[in-house]
């Protein structure tokens, strides 16, 4: 009778076990990270709830910038930046044009990559959020009231405006280092005179704290390298600012293989405050450049571009002890500083391994004057004297590195395609993950400043194969939020993204949900063709150029019948909305007009011109079903030949004058 | 005689709270209104619960072809309501000074409590008026004629008190601050009179 309990215990135990080996051998085939029914509760928002975090992705090649919630992976916004944009009619009315001037003209593309969200005191505030153009360098800070862009920056003497847009940890400035070396000033000179002629320019743009508008304080001069990624120092570093270099070998040509023999390049160590104060006390060089600067002013709703001639140049030579180069193996991309500010982490991406650089060394070293070396008389630390520990990580082709609150390191390796927990001080690897596939980036809200919120981790993955429904050879790519509060990351989520996210930022949905605007008071209007009243609504005519002053209301345009219109003619819209209720956008759009429609938020101005080519009665239209009634919210304007006298008049309902 | 006299003074004191808080709430909500909007009716005008609902409410309305909302110099009311508000509010006062004075009975904390409740009862009178006035004296040419079931108009009076449906909007009408300070000051006057009696009667 017992022998038979026992085995009776014994088959049920091999059994167990046998259903357990199961369970994980399908687990595995089925889904590659596993979703269960509880893992889909941790990102499913019940319908009408929000998320707790804001996103903010980088569009990459979009141009723009999205906005999404976690741990839902909902896209809630796409905000033009670099790129003209229909939807709003960014880049095409007549108030936004002025945002993608630049000194080589008007450009309706750039390539979007980091954003960083605006800082006090180390912690994320709110109030801005800044981006990088990297094609035609270009820095933009973006509202986070409006969740529009503001203001962009051309970003002289640089190309490929990679190692941006960076913060200082009190928003005094957002950093934009050029990813090529180029001839500075630009000059006609052959290719193979890099060594020594190009430079790499490290621009630092002060914020003013009150209206966040930016303007270029100085930029350093460095040595011919490519600088790839920057971060501020925080707590105990404020004041130093760090830049990851590759082609530090000076290669002009097939870089794959030429910038790739060094076996270490640099992290170069800027130490800003005393630039600052060197410029400050009237230091530096200006010199002839030009770049455009281009402000949104919310009040008149409008764009304005200024073209600017001069920029302060600082020679690194010149002011000694602000800038020391670190040694780190293997062409580093990522160079992440740790929540507490002590730690420089260089990714060599051509590596195994992460190389930790200590903060404290960094000056011990300094102070001790052991210097291994110089470049273009920069002093160069000895490796040793720095590094401060390894990662031994067992991946392939580290790329960056976030952290969470409780000291912990989380790093994206692209070429074993897997996210690596690892923990700062004992460098020892805790969790590895995969993601689908090769992953670039990584974003932990918080996660670029003293306070990381170590809740959940977004992976950016630059290859999307199988992951969603195929639609064609071109798809989106795919982000993945893995659950970082436990001991072991847990895979939560895919979700497509929009463009090629780079980098993002995320923060507490606190943070913004209160300040986020509702309308655009209509009595602030100062647009200088809005009708703040609907009796003011009226048509001018000055020469062949004739302004419409329309105003929109559920569900009717003032005027709605215009004639006296010629071929010819060029007709600006001037569309103001009255509406002052939450989502009331009203839209317009005029047959034949070789432009954008304009969705007009709710007290704000737009306008586009129109040039009315052929003799006809054309009708516009709202373009946003607005109300019950938006289906009739449409009007004509007659349109006669150039040589009629028909006087110009304008109705809505039969009033309104001529 | 005193304490009487002083929540005689209090009880008025609270009617003058009508210039400060609103006297009546309604609020609108739908599902495209998930903050609902509302209407504060102070004593000399209206106001928006948030800044701009009296305009989309007249926005929201103009479909149904109903007035838009009334401005201070469209009605007497918002003129002369105040004007008796004060009177009573000050008189009130008077009265219970007086009467602290001992100058008088307190018989007349009953006199300004029936005086006061008749005006009020005409105000409310008034007001209910003027809702339904409000709600169905509708512009014939309005872009949305719609009919009961026994093909009567529909009318969109709010509820003097309490809920009501209105097309897709829930209709709430309460009593605001004012309108609740103002019951407990009337409430206190005439707590002041039974007050004022026992002690005399004890005298």
């Amino acid at each position: 009778m017992n022998k038979l309990k026992i085995k009776i215990a014994i088959f049920t135990a091999a059994g167990l076990l046998l259903a357990g080996c199961g369970g994980e051998i399908n687990k595995g085939k089925k889904s590659n990270g596993a979703l269960s029914a509880n893992v889909a509760e941790k990102v499913y928002i019940a319908p009408g709830e929000q998320d707790d975090y804001y996103a903010f992705l980088s569009g990459g090649y979009s141009g723009n910038l999205t906005v999404y919630g976690l741990p839902s992976g909902r896209m809630f916004k796409e905000i033009p930046v670099f790129s003209q944009f229909p939807t709003s009619g960014y880049g095409y009315s007549e108030e936004t044009q002025p945002m993608l001037n630049t000194s080589f003209g008007f450009i309706p593309w750039d390539d979007l990559h980091h954003p960083d969200i605006s800082q006090t005191k180390g912690e994320l505030d709110g109030r801005w959020i800044f981006v990088n153009g990297n094609n035609t360098p270009r820095i933009a800070r973006v509202s986070l009231s409006t969740f529009e862009t503001e203001e962009i920056i051309e970003i002289p003497n640089s190309a490929g405006n990679h190692s941006s847009s960076f913060i200082t940890e009190n928003t005094e400035y957002v950093v934009a280092g050029t990813r090529f070396a180029v001839p500075v000033p630009q000059r006609d000179i052959p290719i193979s005179d890099y060594k020594g002629n190009f430079k790499g320019a490290l621009t630092f743009i002060s914020v003013e704290p009150e209206h966040g508008h930016l303007d270029i304080k100085f930029q350093l001069i460095m040595p011919g390298f490519n600088y790839d990624l920057s971060r501020p120092g925080r707590n105990k570093s404020h004041g130093w600012f760090f830049f990851s270099t590759y082609n530090t070998e000076e290669a002009n040509t097939l870089l794959e293989v030429n910038a790739s023999q060094n076996d270490k390049d640099f992290i170069a160590a800027v130490n800003w405050k005393k630039i600052e104060e060197y410029v400050n006390n009237g230091g530096g060089e200006m010199v002839t450049a030009s770049y455009a600067h281009n402000v949104y002013d919310e009040s008149t709703h409008t764009a304005t571009s200024t073209l600017k001639k001069e920029v302060l140049t600082v020679d690194p030579t010149m002011v000694p002890g602000a800038i020391y180069l670190l040694p780190t193996p293997k062409s580093p991309h990522g160079c992440d500083v740790d929540p507490s500010g002590q730690y420089i982490i260089g990714s060599g991406k051509l590596s195994a391994d992460i190389t930790v650089h200590s903060f404290d060394k960094m000056i011990a070293a300094i102070e001790a004057e052991k210097f291994a070396g110089e470049a273009y008389g920069i002093p160069i630390l000895a490796f040793e004297d720095v590094m401060e520990g390894t990662v031994k990580s067992g991946g392939l082709g580290p790329l960056h590195t976030e952290f969470d609150n409780n000291g912990n390191a989380y790093t994206t390796f692209f070429i074993s395609s897997e996210v690596v927990k690892w923990k700062l001080g004992t460098w020892e690897v805790v969790d590895r993950q995969p993601t689908f596939y090769s992953v670039g980036h990584l974003m932990i809200p918080g996660g670029n400043s003293r306070k990381p919120y170590g809740k959940y981790l977004v992976a950016m993955n630059k290859i999307t194969k199988d992951r969603y429904l195929p639609t064609g050879p071109e798809m989106e790519h795919s982000a993945q939020i893995y659950d970082i509060s436990g001991e072991k990351m847990e895979l939560l989520y895919d979700f497509p993204t929009h463009g090629e996210p780079h980098y993002a930022a995320g923060c507490s949905a606190d943070l913004l949900r209160d300040n986020s605007k509702k309308i655009y008071r209509l009595d602030a209007n100062k647009h200088p063709y809005a009708v703040t009243n609907p009796a003011d609504a009226r048509v001018e005519r000055d020469g062949n150029v004739v302004h419409i002053y329309m105003a929109t209301i559920r569900s009717h345009f003032t005027p709605d019948n215009i004639e006296g219109v010629k071929v010819g003619d060029k007709v600006y819209f001037h569309v103001t909305n009255h509406e002052q209720d939450f989502d009331v956008p009203h839209g317009i759009s005029m047959i034949g007009a070789q432009t954008s429609e304009l969705l007009i938020m709710p007290g704000q101005t737009k306008s586009f011109l129109w040039e009315p080519k052929r003799v006809g009665v054309w009708p516009f239209y709202c373009t946003d079903f607005c109300s019950a009634l938006h289906q009739e919210m449409q009007g004509y304007v007659r349109v006669s030949p150039a040589s009629s006298d028909i006087e110009l008049s304008w109705t809505v309902g039969g009033d309104l004058g001529e | 005689m005193k304490k009487a006299s002083v929540l005689m003074i209090i009880g008025s004191l609270m009617v003058l709270s009508l210039f400060v808080f609103p006297m009546w709430n309604i609020m609108l909500g739908a599902p495209q209104y998930p903050e609902p909007l509302g209407i504060n009716i102070y004593i000399n005008g209206l106001q928006g619960q948030s800044e701009f609902d009296i305009q989309n409410i007249d926005g929201l309305n103009h479909y149904i072809g109903m007035k838009t909302l009334p401005k201070p110099e469209d009605m007497w009311e918002f003129t002369v309501f105040p004007i008796v508000a004060l009177s009573m509010g000050l008189m009130g006062i008077l009265v219970g000074i007086l009467a602290f004075m001992d100058k008088l009975k307190p018989q007349w904390f009953l006199y300004w409590f029936v005086l006061m409740s008749i005006l009020g009862v005409l105000g409310v009178y008034d007001f209910s008026q003027w809702l339904y006035d409000y709600g169905t004296d509708l512009d014939p040419n309005a872009i949305m004629k719609l009919q009961n079931p026994d093909g009567t108009p529909m009318k969109y009076n709010p509820p003097l008190f309490g809920h009501k449906k209105l097309l897709n909007f829930d209709a709430y009408s309460y009593p605001h601050i004012g309108g609740v300070l103002l019951w407990i000051g009337m409430m206190l006057t005439l707590a002041s009179y039974f007050v004022g009696r026992q002690s005399c009667n004890y005298k």
